[in-house]
Parts: C-alpha cells; sequence; structure tokens
C-alpha cells in the first residue's frame, strides 16, 4: 500500500487491547512455547540415548526449580493450545460465533487450562513423588 | 509485513495544542483529537478540547461538530447521516473503532479524556479522514453485483422468504470498515488480505440465491492472502457498530471451500 507523504494512523498504540485479540495472540505465544517444549523433550531423549552420565545431568537440570518451573511453563502452554485449539475448531465449523459465545468460551479455556495443567502436575507428584 | 511501531514520519509529536474550556463552563469533557495537516510539513500531534457538555449534542460527533463550529474550523473528519446508517464518522474512540455519531459521549468514564483517532493502520489524508482508497479497490476485487448466466426473467429474480433471510446481517453492512481496521491481520497484511468487511460483502453475493456466480466467486477467494489471513481473532465481531458478525461470514466461505471439495 502505498502512502506517499501521508502518514500512517496509529495502531496497537491506540487499539485497546480486547479479549478476543489477546486470546489470540496468547495463542500464537503458546503454540511458539509447546514447539520449544517439544526441543526440550528430544533433548531428554537424545540424553537418555547418550548414556548415564549425561542422562543424570539432564535429570538434574529439569528436576531443579528452574527446569520444573520451565515444565510447569510448558505444561501450561500445551493445554492452553490444547483447549483453545478444540475452541478454533468449533469455530471453524460455523459453531458458537456470536459475541456472548465468544466471551465466554474464551474465560473458559482460560480456566480449564489452569485447572487442567494444575491437575496434570498434582497427578504427576502424587504418581512419581517429589 | 508485521511493523509494530510507527514509521518515522507517523510517529506523534508532543507539541499538541490546549484549548480550555470557555470561563463559567459547569460541566466540561475533554477530547484529545489525533492531528495531521498535509501543507505543514509536521508529524502529527494530538490536540486537547476542553468541551462544555451543558451545551452539547450528547454523541462524540456532536462534540467533534461543536469543536469544529465553535472552538477549531480546521478540524477535519468525514460525516454526513448522523444516524448510523452512512459509515461516514467511522473513527477510533476511547481504543475501539464506532461510529462518532452513535457513540454517547458518556459511555467515556467521567474524569478520562475521549481520545479520538483515525481508523488505525490507514494512510491519513488529513486528522481523522484516512484513505479509503485501497479497500475500495479491494471491495471492486470481489464484483459486488448480481451476476447470472440465464436470461432475465420479464419480472424480478424472485427469492423465497427462508432464502432471503439468508441475507439478514449481511446486507446491513454500510462499509464503514470499522472491523477491517481492528484487525491484526489486516495491519499486517491488508495489502493482499481483504479483511473483513469485503469479505462479509463477498459473503453477502455467495449467500444470495438468485446469484449463479458462487463458483467462480469462491475461486478468487480461494487464496493464502484474499482470505486465510482469517485467523479467527474475532476483533472484527466485537467492533462492528452495526453489531454484525464478519468472522461468522468468513467461516462460512471457509466451510463452502472445503465442502465443495468433499
Amino acid at each position: 500500500m502505498t502512502r506517499g507523504n501521508r502518514p500512517l494512523s496509529p495502531h496497537l498504540q491506540v487499539y485497546r487491547p480486547q479479549l478476543t485479540s489477546s486470546l489470540s495472540i496468547l495463542f500464537r505465544i503458546m503454540g511458539v512455547a509447546t514447539s520449544v517444549g517439544s526441543l526440550v523433550l528430544i533433548w531428554w531423549l537424545v540424553a537418555a540415548a547418550s548414556g548415564a552420565e549425561y542422562f543424570e545431568m539432564v535429570q538434574s537440570f529439569l528436576g531443579s526449580w528452574f527446569g520444573r518451573l520451565m515444565l510447569f511453563g510448558w505444561t501450561l502452554a500445551l493445554v492452553y493450545h490444547l483447549c483453545n485449539g478444540v475452541r478454533h475448531l468449533y469455530w471453524d465449523a460455523g459453531k458458537g460465533m456470536d459475541l456472548p459465545s465468544v466471551h465466554a468460551s474464551g474465560k473458559a479455556v482460560v480456566v480449564v487450562s489452569l485447572l487442567l495443567t494444575l491437575g496434570l502436575w498434582v497427578l504427576a507428584y502424587s504418581v512419581g513423588g517429589a | 509485513m508485521v511493523e509494530f511501531a510507527l514509521p518515522a514520519n507517523s510517529k506523534i509529536n508532543k507539541n499538541g495544542k490546549k484549548y480550555p474550556a470557555p470561563a463559567g463552563a459547569s460541566k466540561t469533557k475533554t477530547f484529545r483529537v489525533y492531528r495531521w495537516n498535509p501543507d505543514d510539513g509536521q508529524n502529527p500531534r494530538e490536540d486537547v478540547y476542553e468541551v462544555d457538555m451543558d451545551n452539547c449534542g450528547p454523541m462524540v460527533l456532536d462534540a467533534l461538530i461543536k469543536i469544529k463550529n465553535e472552538i477549531d474550523p480546521s478540524l477535519t473528519f468525514r460525516r454526513s447521516c448522523r444516524e448510523g446508517v452512512c459509515g461516514s464518522c467511522a473513527m477510533n474512540i476511547d481504543g475501539t473503532n464506532t461510529l462518532a455519531c452513535t457513540k454517547y459521549c458518556a459511555d467515556v468514564a467521567e474524569g478520562d479524556e475521549v481520545k479520538i483517532y483515525p481508523l488505525p493502520h490507514m494512510p491519513v489524508v488529513k486528522d481523522l479522514v484516512p484513505d479509503l482508497n485501497h479497500v475500495y479497490a479491494q471491495y471492486t476485487s470481489i464484483e459486488p453485483w448480481l451476476k447470472s448466466t440465464t436470461a432475465a426473467p420479464e419480472r424480478e429474480r424472485l427469492q423465497t422468504p427462508e432464502d432471503r433471510e439468508k441475507l439478514d446481517g449481511l446486507w446491513e453492512c454500510i462499509l464503514c470498515f470499522c472491523c477491517s481496521t481492528s484487525c491484526p491481520s489486516y495491519w499486517w497484511n491488508g495489502d493482499r488480505y481483504l479483511g473483513p468487511a469485503i469479505l462479509l460483502q463477498a459473503y453477502r453475493w455467495i449467500a444470495d440465491s438468485r446469484d449463479e456466480e458462487t463458483g467462480s466467486r469462491l475461486d478468487n477467494l480461494e487464496d493464502p492472502f484474499r482470505l486465510y489471513r482469517c485467523h479467527t481473532i474475532m476483533n472484527c465481531t466485537k467492533t462492528c457498530p452495526k453489531g454484525l458478525n464478519p468472522a461468522k461470514a468468513i467461516a462460512e466461505i471457509k466451510k463452502l471451500m472445503v465442502e465443495r471439495k468433499v
């Protein structure tokens, strides 16, 4: 689009954050985070294949508080991406696209993602121990 | 292309003027308005007007007209019908796109400035007037008229009430472009993505039982950019001042694309 000497009107600078667009950009960010998380999974598998000593190192890193914090973040990213993906599947079928439904399903996805993630971690700790 | 920051010539100067309320005004509201003059070689700025609301109509458009008439005649904006059917006064008010003529000043919280900008991410002609040439060219590209191959009947082309109902929620669109300019995807890819307003119009003809060119209309839209830059962000539906649902219309087009292949 050629503008000549005309200025471009402000956009992100002035547009009030909307629930609709905020959850949408979060969907993309969580998708990227999930991809990074899958690289860590590959790292862990490679470590397991390359010997006890290296695997032990990776295990202790992932088991540290920082490693666990990242794993928790990746769990949340994966679960949010999954839940919001289901929301998009409904939309692709043309369902639930009126504004009240969009807002309700958006809030539901956030709450369900948090609950599922916490649930997964409670399960992980109760099965695997600390 | 995604560019979060404004280009150098578009950044807003801090040297805006301030027009205080007339002495004795008891109830005032402050309007912060985007200004750009093509003739003075300066960057855009924001002027601040304090308006005496005891002598002003209730709508944001009333305030803009009062500012132009009584405070600053150089303020430039489009307006015509003053009742939400022409789409001329579409602008960004208090952070979202809407029509100045149907937006109440009182909807902006007491004590807050009413911030007014042109429709976002558009070339500015002057002040609140965006250049709409590109969106109009995109509108032309979808051939927004009834197309048929069969011979014209002696009288009107008839339609059942049920088929006519399929156009409800589509024909009401006034092409104000609030939706297209609320869409981040249109901000970043508006050169090739048609945007919600044009796609809703495209669907208006696809959904019309009297139109006989549905196939070629879908062919024209089957493109990674023209249609599929819609990522169902839904800002369009959120902001539409007529309460229409462009996102739903786009979803229906996408469904038809799949259905005709299976």
